[in-house]
This record gives structure tokens, sequence and C-alpha cells, in this order.
């Protein structure tokens, strides 16, 4: 068991580039809920208990377009949908954790968090306990970079030093990590493909959960069909 | 709205979203996976990610419309080239931010 302080630094270690490109989503996000009329700890409290940014920004616009809450939950439900393949793939690296360790966990599981804390599991050299630890310092950075645009948005500069590009490198080095073998590139070339389609033809973000299942199915029959053919030449 | 019915809007919103993340790794992480589930799953990772940065890369707007030439999508060959190169995250990421700053000078 390692102690707290060494987990804790692992943990920013890793989810710095989190950080960084939360900042600039998270002051806009806050400018953004001002003008819509809710005030700054309003703002922490929305981000605190959900801790979604693109279910954050609809609801907002909803909110504005003065949507009644019910159909907001909704939609917000159906805009988070992908976090549920998130945390099954995630579920194998914490079959010996509590369950209130598991609970904990689990209310830090973001796109960001999860593509970091599965490519780290995914090289070994990782714990249930970084992982929290990258999914703290992570929503650390989002309630407080909301409540700040909230605040004082307006007075700083927009899209300084490429900081709007963070999370876009962030995910291309992570991906590329991914990339272990010519079924693997496949298998991201197909998802790729189809969300820009789904992107573009379906509202929201349902587009990153129906090209992955769709993408991660067609590779599953393509690595079971080769490994028949492997056993039929042995036979 | 009055505060009241704006935190438990909220709290509906959070519920939802927790539930989500909540479920899977709750009771997936408690059961011996079929073998099958566990290689489909084995793909669920490179999937996602990808369905992540393409359309952050190709699309723009809202509604989200095909934009293949943008800058991000240019700025994202030599960052692609650079995380093959060196498969470092936190190098990539401030070499990429370098790169879309300097474009953006352009």
């Amino acid at each position: 068991m390692k102690d707290f302080r060494k987990i804790f630094v692992a943990g920013i270690k890793a989810a710095w580039p989190i950080c960084l490109g939360y900042f600039p989503i998270g002051l806009a996000f806050g400018v953004l809920a001002r003008k819509a009329g809710i005030e700054p700890l309003y703002i922490g409290a929305m981000s605190l208990l959900v801790f979604a940014g693109s279910a954050q920004f609809i609801a907002v616009s909803m909110l504005s377009a003065g949507t009644d809450p019910v159909s907001i939950v909704l939609t917000t439900f159906v805009v988070n949908l992908r976090h549920i393949l998130m945390s099954s793939s995630l579920s194998v690296y914490f079959q010996h954790c509590s369950r209130k360790f598991i609970s904990l966990t689990a209310y830090g599981v973001t796109d960001e968090s999860f593509a970091v804390n599965q490519t780290r599991f995914r090289s070994g050299s990782w714990t249930p306990g970084e992982a929290l630890a990258v999914n703290q310092v992570s929503n650390a950075a989002w309630v407080s970079s909301t409540i700040l645009g909230g605040y004082c948005g307006e007075l700083i500069p927009e899209g300084s030093f490429g900081i709007d590009y963070a999370l876009s490198a962030m995910f291309i080095s992570l991906l590329v990590l991914q990339l272990r073998g010519r079924l693997y590139i496949l298998t991201a070339l197909i998802s790729g493909s189809l969300a820009v389609l789904l992107a573009v033809l379906l509202p929201g973000n349902i587009h990153v959960m129906a090209a992955s299942l769709v993408a991660a199915t067609f590779g599953f029959v393509l690595r079971r069909q080769a490994s028949r053919r492997v056993k039929d030449t042995h036979a | 709205m009055p505060e009241t019915e704006y935190l438990l809007l909220v709290a509906g919103m959070g519920l939802v979203t927790y539930l989500l993340r909540w479920v899977p790794l709750f009771f997936f992480s408690r059961m011996v996976l079929p073998r099958g589930l566990v290689e489909w799953l084995d793909l669920i990772p490179v999937s996602i990610m990808s369905a992540l940065v393409f359309p952050d890369l190709l699309t723009s707007g809202a509604p989200k419309h095909l934009d293949l030439f943008q800058v991000k999508s240019i700025v994202a060959v030599p960052t692609l080239l650079f995380a093959f190169k060196t498969k470092s995250p936190g190098g990539t990421v401030l070499v990429g931010m370098l790169l879309y700053w300097l474009a953006g000078r352009l």
C-alpha cells in the first residue's frame, strides 16, 4: 500500500493535461451559465453534482430556452449514456476494492479520466487508488474553473498558448497508445469514421456510444473468426 | 427558476449521471465476466477514444457539420506523428498546444 502523498502526486502527474484542458472549458461554461442567470456558487453546485461537461452545457442552454426540468434530466441521461461503456471497461481493474471505494471512484468517471486511467492500468503500473486521485484532481479543476468563470470569466483572454487544444492533443496521444496491433487500428478506423458520420446526423453526443458499440462488436467478430481459422489450420 | 427548483434539477442530473457511472463499475467488478465479454470489452477503450477523437477533429459547429480541413485537424497530423514517435501523452499535449498556438498566429 503506497502512502497517501505518493498516490496523490502520481494522480497529479497523470491528471495535469486533463486539468489544463478543463480550465478553458470550465471558464467558458461559467461565463455561459452566468449569462443564463445562474450565480457562481450554484454553477459550482452543478459542476460538483453532475461533473459532465457536455451535459452541463446542454442543460444550461435548455434552461435558457425555458425547457422543463424533467426533459433536462432525461437529456442528461442520454448524453451521458457513454459512461456505461467506460465504467464497464474499467471494472476489471477494481475487482479487489471495497464497495465504498468503488462508489467513490465511479463519481469521477469522465471521458478524460477514463482515457488516462485506462491507458495507465493497461500499462500495468497503476492502482485503483491512483485512479481515484486522477478523478478527484480533475474534479477539483473542473469545479473551480467553472466557479471562476462565473465570477470573472470575461476578464480572462481566450485561447492563450493553444490551451484550447490541450484535450484534443491528449486524446490523440492516448488513442495512439491504444493501437497495439492491426485489429485495434482497424477497430479505431471503423469507430472513428462511424462516429463522424453519426455526429453529423444525430443531435447531442450519442454517436460516441453508438459508434463504439458497433466498432467493438465488429472487431470482436473479426478476432473470433481469425482464431477459428487458426484452429482449423491446426486441426 | 427558484433556487430550490434549480437544486432539485441539478440533483436529478447528478443522480442519473452517477448511476450510469456507478452501476457497471459496481456490479461488473464483483462478477467473473464470461471470456467473450472480456474480449469484447478489450476493444471498447480504443473504440471510445476514436469515437471521441475523430469527430473532435473533423467536425465543427452546433449542430455539428463536416469540417475536414480546420486548424484542429491540420495540427493533428504533426501532433499524431509526435505521439507515435514519443508515446508521451504529456509531451504530445505540449507540442499540440504549441502547434495550435502557432497555427493561430499565421
